[in-house]
């Protein structure tokens, strides 16, 4: 495969993430967006980043472009050592697929499937057999503190839980970064609480890079550096001096 | 990667047993008609042909008029008696020549009755048709030519009026006709679509002509070609010996009709075998029908997964893993159709068999074919929406509803 081949020279230096000058318009003629208007971001391997920022800032839109899942109208997006803007639809599918976990707002788990299935999902994509997809998943269930739930399909489980469901779907491949869409959005404080330590401890612990958006001050001190948007551009970017 | 997906096909289809069921119904009854249409007729000229190689290769059917069958022309001359002693007489490798007349009569015994053919012939009629007399004995000779009244009937007649009975030396009525019944013809055991060949009376030719029809017509008259002569030339010799008789001239066509096996057969079995076909047609556009209801199912299930379908997009399926998955539902869905159609087809025709009396004939080429048909039908008319599926805009699908 062309892509996988390609995607071989991700390599894993310091840099994981840089965007220069990236921008996003929106629509056609009179009606057009500027949601992102020249973004300059660069993150390295495991940093736990909490982007934060007022509604209709941008950082859903810088989310989607961070994910592949959307393409920059201008500058450039090099994830490791790759050009993101030069791949193909398959080849940002292949780089999700093997680099990246997503985690949403409202899980987005598959209903009437159990929590054990939700979290192989992934895995069947990159085509591990039944054995190993059954033990990793089960193992990702565990490291999120679900153990003895894995038969459970998500209406039998709280939000928090679901939540925990979704965060070992996206960690069961082992991705180099996590992306995290407002992923305390739904629940509260306590539950909150709980899914930041999750996360906390798969940063420390797993070493994995994290993004995370929210809106909730309390949430974002448990990242090490906080990035705000305003109107579509980085209006500040620090890191949390001694935060918990 | 392919059986995983056909098994995640499978737990899609169980989640919606009841829809699931509903989608395929067209496809069920698609092929489980086309089978059952073509197995019923299949088993129909089956038996035909069956009868008529039963009746002897040999077998030549002389008949006024151009043709037998839907298209005769009114003004028929009729043949004589006569003529049928001319073929035997002036033809060296005819064997046996019956002269034949029939009329549909109700024939009455106590208070049984019972609307069956009575045919007029004489004791060739049994050499010619591979007939034989089980019980009781053949017409005399004096019998035939005085046109006495005793007839020899065959097994549904006597089952119908006399049950289990006996039957030798009883009389029955044939409308003001009081006839002794002197033998009892042995059972062919077939009937071809509701032609029973046992439901039969014979009585002697003159016996019907006079007492009956009233008239000295001879309807049919049945030829048996010497073993090892040949039929085409007897029959091109018995047109010959007609044209002669009946004084028609070089340019005259001919008004009559010889018929051998062959023809009688291709009329036979040609008729089952455009029904046949003229069914299958409507079944199969049944099967296009379902094809139709598969595709709209499919569209409302990309519709209702639309999430589902970015999640999968989002944690790295490519376009055509997601179209695969879709097509490769319809598939097994419309397969599954197809499969319980097979089942329904196989058990409606071993029934419908039964009831209409022609063997049941297993059909693999159709069964095999009806449910490639399916499976195609599924592949066709589930692309589009797995293509729409594959196509959709992950960040859009993830924000559905
Ligand atoms: N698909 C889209 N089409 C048009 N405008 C969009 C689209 N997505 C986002 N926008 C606009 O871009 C701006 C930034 O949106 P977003 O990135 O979602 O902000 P945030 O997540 O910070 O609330 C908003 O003004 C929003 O209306
Ligand atoms: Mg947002």
């Amino acid at each position: 495969m062309i892509a996988d081949a390609h995607l071989n020279d991700v390599g894993s230096g310091s840099r994981i993430i840089e965007f220069k000058g990236v921008t996003k318009v929106y629509g056609k003629g009179y009606a057009t967006v500027e949601a992102l208007r020249g973004v300059d971001l660069s993150i390295d391997e495991g940093e736990f980043v909490a982007i934060m920022g007022p509604s209709g800032s941008g950082k859903s839109t810088c989310m989607n472009i961070l994910g592949c899942l959307d393409m920059p109208t201008a500058g450039t997006y090099m994830f490791r050592d790759v050009d993101v803007g030069g791949l193909t639809r398959n080849q940002r599918a292949l780089l999700r697929r093997h680099y990246q976990g997503f985690i949403f707002q409202g899980y987005n788990l598959l209903s009437r499937t159990s929590a054990l299935e939700n979290v192989e999902l992934p895995l069947l994509y990159r085509g591990a057999g039944a054995h190993e997809r059954r033990d990793r998943a089960m193992e990702a269930l565990e490291t999120v503190g679900l153990k003895g739930w894995e038969s459970h399909t998500p209406g039998e489980l709280s939000g928090g839980q679901q939540q925990r469901v979704a965060i070992a779907r996206a960690i069961v491949t082992g991705p180099a970064v996590l992306l995290a869409d407002e992923p305390t959005g739904n629940l509260d404080t306590a539950r909150s609480r709980e899914i930041m330590d999750v996360l906390t401890d798969l940063n420390r612990e797993g070493g994995i890079t994290i993004v995370m958006i929210t809106h909730e001050p309390d949430m974002a001190v448990y990242a090490k550096r906080q990035v705000h948007f305003r109107d579509g551009l980085v209006e500040s970017d620090a890191l949390n001096g001694g935060a918990r | 990667m392919l059986w995983n997906t056909v098994l995640l096909a499978l737990r899609e289809i169980r989640r919606n047993v009841m829809r699931s069921f509903l989608t395929i119904l067209g496809i069920v009854i698609g092929v489980g008609a086309v089978i059952t249409m073509v197995t019923i007729g299949g088993g129909a000229t089956l038996q035909v042909q069956q009868q008529i190689s039963s009746m002897g290769s040999n077998l030549l059917m002389v008949s006024p008029g151009k043709r037998l069958g839907p298209g005769q022309s009114s003004g028929n001359v009729a043949f004589k008696e006569a003529d049928a002693e001319a073929i035997i007489r002036e033809i060296s490798s005819i064997a046996a020549v019956a002269p034949v007349s029939s009329q549909s009569i109700q024939a009455i015994f106590g208070n049984q009755n019972w609307t069956t053919q009575v045919t007029g012939s004489d004791n060739q009629y049994f050499h010619v048709t591979n007939r034989t007399v089980g019980t009781g004995r053949q017409f005399s000779e004096s019998e035939l030519r005085a046109g006495a009244a005793v007839c020899i009937i065959g097994d549904t007649v006597r089952k119908k009026l006399f049950g289990g009975q006996d039957v030798l030396g009883e009389k029955i009525r044939l409308q003001k006709l009081s006839c002794e019944v002197i033998g009892l013809l042995e059972g062919k055991g077939q009937s071809s679509m509701g032609m029973d060949q046992d439901d039969v009376v014979v009585v002697p030719l003159r016996t019907l002509q006079r007492r009956i029809t009233g008239n000295q017509d001879v309807g049919l008259i049945q030829v048996s070609v010497q073993q090892g002569a040949s039929t085409d030339k007897a029959q091109q010799d018995i047109a010959k010996l007609m044209r002669e008789r009946r004084h028609l001239a070089p340019s005259d066509d001919d008004n009559f009709h010889v018929m051998d096996m062959k023809e009688i057969s291709k009329m036979l079995t040609g008729t089952t075998e455009l029904l046949t076909a003229l069914l299958s047609a409507v079944a199969a556009v049944s099967l296009l029908v379902g094809g139709i209801g598969i595709m709209n199912i499919m569209l409302v299930s990309v519709t209702e997964r639309t999430r589902e379908i970015g999640v999968r997009l989002a944690i790295g399926a490519m376009e055509r893993e997601v179209l695969m998955q879709f097509l490769v539902e319809a598939v097994v869905l419309s397969s599954l159709g197809g499969l319980i159609g097979i089942v329904l087809a196989l058990v409606s025709s071993v029934w419908l068999a039964g009831v209409l009396r022609v063997p049941f004939v297993f059909n693999g080429p159709i069964v095999f074919v009806s449910f490639l048909f399916s499976a195609a039908v599924g592949m066709i008319f589930g692309y589009f929406p797995a293509l729409k599926a594959a196509r959709l805009d992950p960040i859009e699908a993830l924000r559905h509803e």
